[in-house]
């Protein structure tokens, strides 16, 4: 009887048994790795502003507070964006005639707000909330980067929801004293876990409820 | 049963179709997200004119009535008046921001006569209202706040006005 099967055969079989393995698993590791890239994440990219405001000259270079500009930042869920009023607070008198501040003017002049392109943005169905973080020890730098060196304004973070559990499983690797959170300079010291422990207790940070789902789902 | 396998793909392509960002994009509106529901194209809608807000007794009565004085009140009033005065105003009171210096007209130093001379209420009044060149800061500083950045401007007057005589122990301070 003649051979149902040629001499390679057995090689093929066992590359059909080994891709039946192989490529799911590589399949889920590519998009794992293509979901947490920054095309998806968004973390990283520039966007273009109108006008281009810059963060390093007010924030960094003139050091204005955030507060000024972002004034519900430690009162509400949302930080606030400035109205057309608190850019003319200055500019009412200075670099009047700048072609880049035109939009401001043309702003005031016709009673529209600013249109500014949104950078850190969480789909709807998270709920986020400013003052819980800033007034509980998380600086502005931990989730935005460094903010003063930047002339326009990038998603420092990747904002997926490992990156939100990475903190809320152990916020104590990322917690600074209440004189901190603006400070874009403060680095966690080498003994961070434990002075961590300390200004959780002092926060009264209760960590056992922070990666129910409710907490960012509700 | 084998007939209906190559169905399967098919099934789970349809499924697919089923996929939107809706979840994503909910139609509620966030804070500052662009609508085209009214025409300036914002959802944050100014109050109509003639509406008295929840609160506005309240704050016209912490506008009134100065708070007491304490310890809190004055670092609340340090930090507040460092990140919305200092600007301009220069941390020490001497009109000498690094605003000024990129070209604001001057605002006159906390520490002249007349300045000394006014009463608490007209700083919170010039907060509230603006003075001059400087526009108000009502939508920035609440109420109470007013308050404490006033007695963190008395803070700084004091600390340049006091006698040698006032602080007794100055000259062991040397030592
Ligand atoms: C003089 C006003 C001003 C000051 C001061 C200021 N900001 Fe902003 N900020 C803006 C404006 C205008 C935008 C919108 C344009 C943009 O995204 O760059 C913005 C945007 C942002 C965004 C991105 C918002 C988004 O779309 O996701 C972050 C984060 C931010 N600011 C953080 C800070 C921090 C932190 C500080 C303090 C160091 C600060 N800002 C100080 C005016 C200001
Ligand atoms: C506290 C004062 C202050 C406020 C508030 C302020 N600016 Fe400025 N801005 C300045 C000063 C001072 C300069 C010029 C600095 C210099 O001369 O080097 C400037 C410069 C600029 C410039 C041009 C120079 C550059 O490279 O950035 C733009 C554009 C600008 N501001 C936009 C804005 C917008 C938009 C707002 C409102 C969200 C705003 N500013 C609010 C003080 C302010
Ligand atoms: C725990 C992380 C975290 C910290 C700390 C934090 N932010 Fe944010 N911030 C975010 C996220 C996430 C968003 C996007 C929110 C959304 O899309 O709803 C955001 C959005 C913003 C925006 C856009 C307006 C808004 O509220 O959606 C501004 C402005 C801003 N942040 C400023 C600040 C400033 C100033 C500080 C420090 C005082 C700060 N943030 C601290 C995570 C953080
Ligand atoms: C660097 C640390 C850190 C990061 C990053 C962070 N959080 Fe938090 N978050 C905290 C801490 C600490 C608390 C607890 C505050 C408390 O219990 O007093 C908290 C509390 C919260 C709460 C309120 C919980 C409650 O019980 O009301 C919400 C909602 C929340 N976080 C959402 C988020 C989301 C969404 C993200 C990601 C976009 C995020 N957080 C990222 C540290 C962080
Ligand atoms: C600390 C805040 C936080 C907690 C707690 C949390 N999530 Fe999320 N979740 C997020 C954020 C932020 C996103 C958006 C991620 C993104 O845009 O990449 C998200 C996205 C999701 C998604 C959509 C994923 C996708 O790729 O579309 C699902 C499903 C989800 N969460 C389920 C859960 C479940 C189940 C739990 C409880 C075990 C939970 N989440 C707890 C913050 C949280
Ligand atoms: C953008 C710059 C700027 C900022 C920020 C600013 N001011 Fe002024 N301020 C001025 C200028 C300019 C004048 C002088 C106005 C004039 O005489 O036309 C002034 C005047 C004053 C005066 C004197 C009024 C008088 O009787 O002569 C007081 C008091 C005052 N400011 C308090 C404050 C307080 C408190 C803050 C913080 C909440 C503040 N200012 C923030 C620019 C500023």
């Amino acid at each position: 009887m003649a051979q149902i099967f040629r001499p390679g055969a057995d090689t093929y079989a066992r590359m059909v048994l080994l891709s039946i393995v192989l490529l799911p698993t590589l399949a889920i590791f590519l998009t794992y790795l293509v979901m947490r890239s920054s095309t998806v994440t968004g973390q990283d990219f520039v966007l273009h502003q109108w006008p281009p405001f810059s963060h390093a000259h007010h924030a960094g270079e003139l050091g204005i507070g955030c507060r000024m500009c972002h004034n519900s930042v430690e009162k509400a869920a949302s930080a606030g964006m400035p109205s057309t009023h608190v850019c003319m607070t200055c500019h009412s008198q200075i670099w009047t005639n700048a072609p880049m501040l035109a939009p401001v003017r043309e702003s005031l002049a016709d009673d529209k707000p600013l249109h500014w392109t949104r950078v850190n943005d969480l789909p709807d169905y998270v709920y986020f909330d400013h003052s819980v973080h800033v007034n509980n020890g998380v600086g502005c730098s931990t989730c935005h980067g460094p903010v003063d060196t930047m002339p326009l304004m990038r998603q420092a973070a990747p904002l997926t929801m490992g990156w939100c559990l990475d903190c809320h499983r152990s916020p104590e690797k990322f917690v600074r004293p209440t004189d901190k959170i603006y400070d874009f300079d403060w680095q966690p010291p080498a003994d961070q876990e434990e002075k961590g422990k300390r200004l959780l207790v002092q926060y009264h940070i209760e960590t056992s409820h922070l990666t129910d789902c409710s907490v960012c789902h509700r | 049963m084998r007939r209906r396998a190559p169905l399967l793909p098919l099934i789970a392509l349809l499924a697919l179709a089923g996929c939107d960002q809706s979840m994503q994009d909910q139609p509620s509106i966030k804070p500052y997200e662009a609508t085209a529901m009214w025409p300036d194209g914002t959802p944050e809608r100014g109050l109509p004119d003639g509406v008295v807000t929840r609160g506005a007794s309240a704050a016209l009565a912490a506008l009134s009535e100065p708070p007491p004085v304490s310890e809190a009140l004055l670092a609340r009033g340090r930090r507040d008046f460092d990140d919305f005065c200092a600007p301009c105003h220069g941390y020490a009171g001497d009109g000498d921001g690094i605003v000024v210096q990129r070209g604001f007209p001057p605002p006159p130093s906390y520490h002249s006569d007349r300045l000394r001379a006014a009463p608490a209420s007209h700083f919170v009044d010039v907060i509230t209202n603006g003075y001059g060149a400087m526009y108000a800061y009502s939508d920035r500083v609440a109420p109470e706040d007013r308050w404490a950045i006033t007695a963190y401007i008395r803070a700084l007057q004091t600390s340049r006005d006091t006698a040698l005589a006032a602080v007794p122990d100055a000259a062991e301070a040397l030592q």
